[in-house]
């Protein structure tokens, strides 16, 4: 069966005074996601659209955006989600420059991930996580150098989702708190004085008012507010023992 | 910008165009990289993901084995921060695989692939969500990779050696004067305005739509378009990548990914890249050649299924049609320089795989400095590159 949707898609470019919306139809296999629809509506009715994407399975992190002003990664979103029929508003991150159409600047978010020195490949040696399963996860014996890719896919769903990241210009946002958090649990090779000193702040660790949504958001298990809450227990025990051990 | 020598355009940042643009840079060329959408959104995002050991082709394609394994040691070295490197099985799972077993051993061993048989007990011991009726297998120096980071790494590091890198901007013209290629004639998707860039070569990396950008300039590029069928599922089922041991075939990788596993690939032709209907049967056979290795995984809720098309190096004839056909085709790459159609300095690159595009760049840029008198020693093989997230934090947009 195929399913029917009108894309209702936000649109602005350099130089445009408002951003406006285009609306496209598009039929697509039911088995379809979000992004094949907005990369059908690009390939046969607007070649100007301008979207973010690689690769389609929710890895790179780079096609976040919003759908019914909710944040999505629409390449892990089934299109059966909405009504055969139906019509859904897409609309670029919050709280991210624009760049055009749906497109938006990492530049900042980057800068907030750099700034907490997040390394994305940690060890495994807590094994293989999987959520669904109770089993205990087992690494064996000769795997204590496994690797794995951090989880945190760098999509900027949990800033666009934070209340306080519209407010506050230079908060440092869910994801670099959580990444933070990683790299004082396991810091490889980085200092964790240093981590520690770039979050805690006002614009950091501090700012955060606990509205969760940024886990509500956060397709990759993430769960950036238990890692913000976490963090403001025990960070400051780890930042004083870390500034003892420099001195 | 760059390091004061000629100046090159290269069309797309795939795998090909970003570790062309790095070895350039390096070189000392100036750069400029033309990509008309996100970096990867051509085959290259959309790939397996797999660092190959070359065992794959140990058997069937002895020279891309070889590459593969060569290259598989030098990333490792050169993007400490982009990889997974915990291994990988072929695993047996008919009395026919395991006949298979000593052509792959002895084939791994000329290609320079170290090996590890494994007994059926070990395997299931390691990976214990393996099905009971795996017969047995052999250990190799796989990894995992991610596709997009793998080429922002590349490009990074090429933006801080000077180039510039394009993105959303589409060429839709390579400009060429007096048989002699001047520059590409680019739409900027951004602010919606054309504008022209002058170059002293261009190097065309579209991937699957190379031959669209030489027909630009008159020239063509024989070309395969091979889309594979890929899907991932939200369940690791294994801490090392698994393959069949087995010929090439269909659904016969399973690469592990954070809390995901992805199965690939199927293989058939298309004329057009642009969109890739997913043929419905090639999902079904999929997620059976998945359960074979992983009991439930048919079950498993899927996490993304996609397609995109192999750029595969094509005769020189009229291209060829059917299935089955393309797995034979060699997954060497060519160069080709475009002089004798008319447009000397203007060089289309196809073929290969991501793991290989380190070397693909190597020889594209040795031939390319060859023919502007601007020859310098490649420094790739030992150059660490910079972080995937500088791309964006040091970013020179236009
Ligand atoms: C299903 C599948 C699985 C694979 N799995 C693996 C794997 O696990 N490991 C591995 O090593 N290899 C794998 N490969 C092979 C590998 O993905 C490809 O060889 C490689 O990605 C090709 O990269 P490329 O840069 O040449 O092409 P592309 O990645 O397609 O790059 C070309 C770029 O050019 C851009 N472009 C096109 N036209 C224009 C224009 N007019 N102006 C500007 N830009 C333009 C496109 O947007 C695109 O980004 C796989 C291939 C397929 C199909
Ligand atoms: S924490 Fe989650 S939502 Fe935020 S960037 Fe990382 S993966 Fe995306």
């Amino acid at each position: 069966m195929s399913w029917r949707l009108t894309l209702k898609i936000h649109r602005w470019q350099p130089g445009d005074r408002a951003p406006y919306y285009d609306h496209f139809t598009v039929e697509v296999p039911e088995e379809a996601y979000v992004l094949d629809a907005i990369e059908k509506v690009w390939a046969e009715q607007d070649r100007s659209l301008a979207f973010r994407h690689a690769c389609h399975h929710a890895s790179c992190g780079s096609c976040g955006l919003r759908v019914n002003g909710r944040e999505k990664l629409p390449c892990i979103t089934p299109v059966t989600d909405y009504p055969n029929g139906s019509t859904i508003q897409i609309d670029p991150l919050r709280h991210f420059p624009l760049v055009r159409d749906l497109v938006v600047d990492m530049g900042p978010f980057s800068q907030a991930m750099e700034a907490v020195r997040f390394s994305i490949i940690r060890h495994a040696s807590e094994g293989v996580p999987d959520a669904r399963s109770s089993e205990p996860p087992i690494l064996p014996e000769e795997d204590h150098e496994a690797t794995r890719f951090e989880n945190c896919l760098e999509c900027g769903l949990c800033v666009s989702a934070c209340p306080i990241a519209g407010s506050a210009l230079n908060y440092l946002g869910p994801a670099a708190l959580a990444a933070a958090e990683r790299m004082l649990v396991e810091p490889r090779g980085v200092d964790p004085l240093a981590v520690w000193e770039a979050i805690d702040h006002d614009d950091g660790l501090w700012r955060c008012h606990g509205a969760f949504e940024c886990s509500a958001a956060c397709p990759s298990e993430v769960d950036p507010a238990a890692a913000i809450m976490r963090l403001r227990r025990y960070g400051p025990k780890v930042g004083q023992v870390a500034r003892q051990q420099r001195r | 910008m760059g390091g004061g020598g000629p100046h090159v355009v290269v069309v797309g940042a795939g795998s090909t165009g970003a570790a062309i643009a790095h070895d350039l840079a390096l070189r000392g060329f100036a750069v400029t990289v033309v990509e008309r959408g996100e970096v990867g959104s051509g085959t290259t995002g959309r790939n397996h993901g797999l660092l190959h050991s070359g065992a794959r082709y140990a058997v069937t394609d002895p020279v891309a084995a070889r590459e593969c394994i060569e290259e598989n040691l030098i990333l490792r070295k050169i993007m400490p921060e982009g990889l997974e490197l915990n291994g990988g099985y072929f695993i047996a799972l008919t009395p026919e695989d395991m006949d298979f077993r000593q052509t792959f051993l002895e084939g791994c061993e000329a290609a320079g692939i170290p090996t590890r048989e494994l007994t059926k007990e070990q395997l299931l011991r390691m990976e214990p969500r393996l099905s009971p009726k795996i017969l047995g297998g052999v250990m190799v120096p796989d990894g995992v990779f991610e596709p997009y980071r793998f080429c922002l790494s590349f490009l990074a590091s090429a933006q801080a050696r000077g180039a510039r890198v394009l993105t959303y901007h589409e060429v839709e013209g390579v400009l060429v004067e007096g048989g002699r290629t001047r520059g590409v004639q680019v739409r900027d998707r951004i602010r919606g305005r054309e504008l022209t860039i002058t170059a002293d070569a261009v190097v065309n990396a579209a991937g699957p739509w190379a031959a669209k950008v030489a027909a630009t300039a008159g020239c063509r590029v024989p070309l395969i378009l091979a889309p594979g069928v890929m899907i991932a599922v939200g369940v690791r089922y294994s801490h090392r990548v698994v393959n069949r041991l087995a010929p090439p075939g269909d659904g016969d990788i399973i690469v592990p990914q954070r809390f995901t596993s992805m199965i690939g690939t199927t293989s058939w032709t298309v004329q057009d890249a642009d969109l890739i209907p997913i043929p419905p049967d090639h999902v079904e056979r999929m997620m059976d050649a998945g359960e074979a290795f992983f009991p439930g995984f048919r079950r498993q809720p899927k996490r993304g299924v996609f397609a995109v098309a192999r750029p595969l190096v094509g005769p020189e004839e009229d291209q060829a049609e059917g299935e089955g056909f393309e797995r034979a085709v060699t997954r060497d790459f060519a160069c080709k320089h475009h002089e004798a159609e008319g447009a000397a300095g203007l060089f289309s690159v196809t073929g290969g795989k991501t793991t290989t595009s380190r070397l693909m760049a190597e020889a594209v840029v040795d031939q390319v400095g060859r023919w502007l008198g601007f020859e310098r020693p490649c420094q790739t093989r030992t150059e660490v590159l910079l972080p995937p997230r500088r791309f964006f934090t040091e970013r020179v947009v236009s």
